[in-house]
């Protein structure tokens, strides 16, 4: 088994994956979170001990391949329609605010 | 009454559409104030849908299997135009520009949607206490929760505010509910019944399936809403399972596993009923043994490792960007981290943690690899169980329906609801829970019917065989449990 050994969950880590999540949680939720995921992570210890070397994978219940169809022009998702439901729009498009840490 | 009857009536002319639908619209006027089981009543479209039924009959022709029977819809499936929450502020107020493929297929059945039913937040629950909008309580015993996370639909149909409903498991979350509230439930064949148009939680355990008070309603429904859907590429490339046909053939000869893992462990008045349901197949015909399938016990780790992956790649897509809230911020990462701070509650910011966790770099073959490896073990040992026999019994919850509030501040005790219906979801198998008798405390017993893929119409012959030896799930609490057999099997 490559990688880090499971089972050392603390709250400096659960506030990293808060970060990569973009969640943003107080120091409360901290300290919840952390002993509650921690909780989740020891029962997952009987599945995390387990030597599966020798067993493949299983993403996807049945086998799954690409479908393809005929290629055909077929009515899509109307663009007005796409865009009714977004928080802000600008020329037909999804309008945000700045992407980088300075304006452009 | 029943579905069947009501399209039979409605088909015939005995019976207007409108009428059933002004019923089941009273029903959910008087009765949702104590229950809460709908986020949302489209009363003015479902008086005009029925309308529109009674207009072909009275044209002569036939609007369908399920002509003017009324349905509820989980909240987390796509209606257009109509709002759709997943039990989240998240998406409160979002209107999709598409119906689901099941809603499609409802209405071109004839049926009338009434409205949309409440569930924990993006199906993420056992109890349907984790929406955003507040719980619904079991139309049982109002104290207590209906399970989740399709607690609105189960709640619906137990109530009797509408017959049918349609609800989606990920890992059980169709016959927990089911099981609690006292009514039919199925989970089908992963791919049998198209997902456009759910909002995905893990996409590879999801399924969307019915809830009915008779199995033979449940399978009227089943066939409604099944075979395959170009828009769903994970569709199966077959036509419905045909099962309403066969609901009568009986289970002579039929073997049947007692699964000891499904039975084991549960509480002692739930294992009784699973035991008195074996009996009631047996002396239907069926050809019943013990069997043990001990990988299975494995699944429920398994499960709390891929289904939060799985939801924290899912979503993502919550970014206030295209739809649903957003909380303006300086810069698009932190008006991303704001949304989804003040848009989501506290289990799906749990599980897209846990996820998030189980994913990222340094734990992913510890956690996420080697829960997909037990998925593989858990999918084997199901076809070396099913070399013997065509079915397999269990419970399908551990308990009967617990207090609101009993176990929302202990996430894995709130887990441990899913144990016996998780390992259908891994393996993509059909499931239905069939309600049989009470509990010590006079609630709902579900006994819960595992089949392999595609053999969904041997599990509603098994259920309907149950259904029709079943104790009743009404009336006053049970007696003292003793030996088995002390309450006849009718």
């Amino acid at each position: 088994m490559s990688g880090r050994e499971p089972g050392h969950l603390g709250r400096d880590e659960v506030a990293h994956v808060a970060k990569l999540a973009r969640l943003d949680l107080t120091d409360d939720e901290l300290d919840r979170f952390t002993g509650q995921l921690a909780q989740v992570l020891d029962h997952a210890a009987d599945v995390a001990g387990l030597d599966l070397a020798d067993v493949p994978p299983t993403a996807h219940p049945l086998p799954v391949r690409n479908v393809l169809r005929p290629d055909r022009p077929v009515p899509s998702l109307d663009r007005d329609d796409a865009l009714a439901a977004a928080p802000d729009v600008e020329d037909h498009r999804f309008r945000v605010p700045r992407i980088l840490g300075e304006a452009p | 009454m029943n579905a069947i009857q009501i399209a039979d009536d409605v088909r015939s002319g005995r019976r207007s559409a409108r009428s059933v639908a002004e019923a089941a619209l009273a029903a959910v006027a008087a009765g949702d104030g104590d229950v809460a089981a709908f986020l949302l009543v489209t009363g003015d479209a479902a008086l005009a849908a029925a309308d529109r039924v009674d207009e072909v009959v009275a044209a002569g022709g036939d609007p369908g299997p399920l002509a003017g029977v009324p349905v509820a819809l989980k909240d987390n499936l796509c209606t257009k135009g109509v709002p759709t929450t997943c039990g989240s502020r998240i998406l409160d107020g979002w209107r999709p520009p598409y119906d689901a493929t099941v809603v499609d297929r409802l209405r071109a059945a004839g049926a009338v949607v009434v409205g949309k039913t409440n569930l924990d937040e993006f199906a993420m629950g056992s109890s349907t206490e984790n929406s955003a909008f507040g719980p619904t309580r079991n139309p049982r015993d109002t104290s207590r929760v209906p399970g989740g996370s399709s607690g609105g639909s189960a709640a619906a149909v137990a109530a009797g505010f509408v017959h049918l409903a349609l609800g989606s498991d990920t890992g059980g979350s169709i016959r927990q509910p089911a099981a609690l509230c006292g009514v039919v439930g199925m989970k089908p064949t992963y791919g049998a019944v198209s997902r456009y148009g759910l909002v995905a939680f893990a996409s590879s355990l999801d399924q969307i399936g019915p809830f009915a008070t008779t199995v033979a309603d449940a399978a009227l429904l089943f066939e409604a809403i099944g075979g395959h859907d170009p828009c769903d590429s994970t569709s199966l490339d077959r036509p419905a399972e045909p099962v309403s046909g066969s609901l009568d053939a009986g289970v002579q000869g039929l073997r049947v596993g007692v699964c000891a893992e499904l039975v084991d462990g549960v509480d002692a008045d739930v294992a009784k009923r699973v035991r008195q349901a074996a009996d009631a197949l047996a002396a239907a015909g069926a050809s019943v043994r013990e069997v043990s399938v001990p990988e299975l016990r494995y699944g429920l780790s398994a499960y709390y490792l891929i289904a939060p992956a799985e939801a924290s790649s899912n979503l993502a897509r919550y970014d206030g960007v295209r739809f649903g809230l957003r909380v303006p911020a300086d810069d698009v990462a932190a008006m991303n981290t704001a949304t989804r701070t003040a848009g989501f509650g506290p289990e799906v910011k749990r599980r897209i943690m846990l996820g998030t966790y189980a994913l990222s770099a340094g734990y992913y073959d510890a956690y996420y690899g080697q829960a997909q490896r037990v998925r593989t073990l858990v999918i084997r040992a199901f076809d070396r169980a099913y070399a013997d026999v065509d079915v397999l019994l269990g419970a399908t919850a551990p308990s009967t329906a617990f207090p609101l509030g009993d176990r929302v501040d202990d996430p894995m005790a709130m887990y441990l609801s899913d144990v016996c219906t998780i390992p259908s979801n891994l393996a993509g198998h059909p499931a239905i829970s069939v309600p049989f008798g009470t509990g010590d405390d006079g609630l709902p017993v579900g006994v819960q019917v595992l089949a392999p893929a595609l053999a969904e119409a041997t599990l509603f012959r098994v259920a309907a065989a149950m259904e029709a030896a079943a104790p009743p799930t009404t009336g006053a609490v049970a007696a003292a449990p003793g030996a088995s057999g002390e309450e006849p099997v009718r």
